[in-house]
């Protein structure tokens, strides 16, 4: 190196060398002190994390048994019983939500990515910016206006409109954003061989977004499943739902498909955080034991729904880069 | 065709036979700004024809308009004349679709959809209504053949196209522009992303296919452009009024590199750009 051959230093080479040791001892001590100070605060950071998690798991894990996940709720006083009603409630309020929420979400988003500065696009960007900071129970009270007042009766089905509305914004907003990164040049390769704007983008640019939008759309499920205020003027809530004994007993009474799947949607049902919500509230050592035992079960059914789309993208992935 | 169009063609028709394209008086613009101008140009047919010089003086404007897809720029117009096969192209009502049919892209990075490598390929054919499984492997097998590819991807053809190495990736794409039957085939950079090698064998590539097509390929590296062209457009922005990009000369590829006649393109290609 140059720094040796003593004859063609210049000045700065020379003032490196000198103040080598000194420069190099400052950005050590330094480097250390930073370091210990940005882990310190991670540590902290993931303190309240961990301790949500373990005590949820300590005291929702002493009442959780089998029982509890196979059983609808038992009268105070009676020994077992679980929350099956709850556990069903939350997915099928959280399905239907994302049924009706996903297609038009995406084809929102495909219309934002494409035409960003149209007064439309600038409309939906705007209105999503202003729908996700309604808070969710306005939305939930939006719902019982709409659809529970005028249909005389509280139902699963005004849950997940309301649970819809409250996913719409966060997955049109990062759908959009996974669509933006999809390079140009894909969409021109698809346009160039003559291929229609609506074709490249079925299958060409949802495709190359997807694992994002799939991640999208796990958070914002994962996240609207956990809450309460949308759904308790709308699901309200239903001790004795239970969908096994529904499909049964339309099946015996040749019901057809609809007309179950009216059943299972047309009547009030509950969902984890409602049951939370409401035995927490009770004064019965019972009931509070039960309450963080369906804390711990929605912790879990949440970290499945993650589970599930992590391994689904990850597997995607492997095929798609090989 | 009104009878003024005829009378040229059939006067031109020594000369048409060897032009698959002919550019007349082109000039693009990005709303009020003219980034290309004037330009006059001639493709011929089996032949390759390179479009050289710096950065900014409007390549891939000019490449772009060759087969319509500047109509994907919303700010972008183009004038003039685009004759293929001595049809003006650049008029409303031509059918564009058509026309990307019959003049082929290929981009600078390599671009395989998010498919299979059969996908890819089968993705143009598909879209023009072939759909007998019989009928798509047959075009399949042959554009990878003729991309030089089949050899070294026909035992995984159902795994992903991005799988595969970036120089296989950017073989794939040619492959894909190829499986319907275009007439010309532009180039934009084809190689700039590939290492040496894979280099090489794009330009060995082109060397065969120009047998049956027609290429254009615009280029930053000047030893490609003298190896694989037959001729050679060379730009550079006017250096008086509005910048724009324009072919300041256009000649045989040998001509453009041993006696160009313009100064700045001497200084260009031997490397005292500046
Ligand atoms: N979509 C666009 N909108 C507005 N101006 C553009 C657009 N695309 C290119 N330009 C401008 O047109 C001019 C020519 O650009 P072009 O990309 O054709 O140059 P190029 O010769 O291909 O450059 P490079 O060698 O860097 O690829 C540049 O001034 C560029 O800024
Ligand atoms: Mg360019």
């Amino acid at each position: 190196m140059t720094a040796h051959t003593t004859a063609h230093q210049t000045n700065f080479q020379k003032l490196i060398e000198k103040n080598h040791a000194s420069v190099s001892l400052r950005r050590k001590v330094t480097n250390a002190v930073m370091l210990s100070v940005t882990g310190l605060m991670t540590i902290l950071a993931l303190i309240p994390l961990f301790w949500i998690i373990g005590y949820v798991v300590y005291k929702g894990g002493q009442y959780i048994n089998l029982d509890f996940f196979i059983h609808t709720p038992r009268p105070l006083g009676m020994e077992g019983g679980g929350v099956l009603n709850a556990i069903q409630g939350t997915l099928i309020i959280s399905g239907l939500a994302s049924l009706i929420a996903i297609p038009p979400a995406i084809l929102a988003a495909f219309y934002a990515a494409n035409n960003p500065n149209t007064p439309l696009g600038v409309v939906l960007r705007f209105s999503t910016d202003v729908l996700s900071g309604i808070p969710s129970i306005v939305i939930g009270l939006f719902a019982y206006a709409i659809i529970v007042k005028p249909m005389g009766h509280y139902s699963g089905f005004a849950g997940a409109v309301a649970m819809a509305m409250l996913m719409l914004p966060t997955i049109i907003r990062t759908t959009e954003e996974m669509l933006k990164l999809v390079p140009h040049t894909l969409r021109e390769a698809s346009l160039g061989l003559g291929a229609p704007e609506w074709k490249t983008s079925i299958s060409v640019v949802l495709p190359a977004a997807l694992n994002g939008i799939m991640t999208g759309i796990l958070l914002s499920v994962a996240r609207a499943a956990g809450e309460t205020a949308p759904l308790l003027f709308t699901a309200l809530g239903n001790e004795r739902y239970d969908l096994g004994l529904i499909i049964q007993s339309g099946i015996a009474q040749k019901q057809g498909f609809f007309e179950i799947l009216k059943r299972v949607f047309d009547q009030p049902v509950d969902s984890l955080p409602l049951t939370l919500w409401k035995y927490a509230q009770q004064p019965y050592p019972e009931r509070i034991e039960q309450s963080w035992a369906a804390a711990l079960v929605l912790m879990i059914v949440i970290l499945l729904i993650n589970i599930f789309t992590r391994l689904w993208v990850e597997s995607r992935k492997r095929r798609l880069q090989g | 065709m009104d009878n003024h169009n005829e009378n040229q063609k059939s006067k031109e028709q020594g000369k048409a036979a060897m032009n698959k394209m002919e550019i007349k008086d082109l000039a693009v613009f990005y709303g009020k700004f003219r980034a290309v101008t004037d330009i006059q140009m001639d493709i011929q047919t089996n032949k390759i024809t390179a479009i050289i010089g710096p950065s900014g003086c409007g390549k891939s404007t000019l490449l772009r308009s060759f087969n319509r897809m500047n109509d994907l720029t919303p700010s972008a117009r183009v004038e003039g004349q685009i004759l293929l096969d001595g049809e003006n192209i650049n008029v409303p009502g031509v059918d564009v679709v058509d026309v990307r049919r019959r003049i082929g892209m290929v981009f600078q990075r390599p671009n395989p959809f998010p498919k299979s490598i059969y996908d890819n390929v089968a993705y143009g054919p598909r879209l023009y209504g072939v759909r007998r499984k019989n009928d798509l492997d047959e075009i399949v097998e042959k554009s990878l053949k003729q991309a030089a590819l089949w050899e070294e991807v026909k035992d995984k053809l159902h795994q992903s196209g991005l799988s595969i190495s970036g120089g296989q990736q950017q073989r794939l794409c040619i492959a894909r522009a190829l499986a319907v039957e275009p007439e010309v085939i532009l180039m934009d950079e084809p190689a700039s992303a590939l290492d040496p090698i894979s280099t090489l064998k794009i330009e060995e590539l082109m060397q065969e296919l120009k047998k049956e097509y027609s290429i254009v390929i615009v280029t930053h590296n000047m030893q490609q452009a003298a190896r694989v062209s037959d001729y050679t457009a060379m730009m550079m922005l006017s250096k008086e009024g509005e910048r724009s990009g324009t072919v300041i000369e256009f000649d045989d590829t040998k001509a453009i590199f041993t006696r160009p006649k313009d100064k700045r393109t001497e200084d260009y290609v031997t490397g005292r750009f500046g």
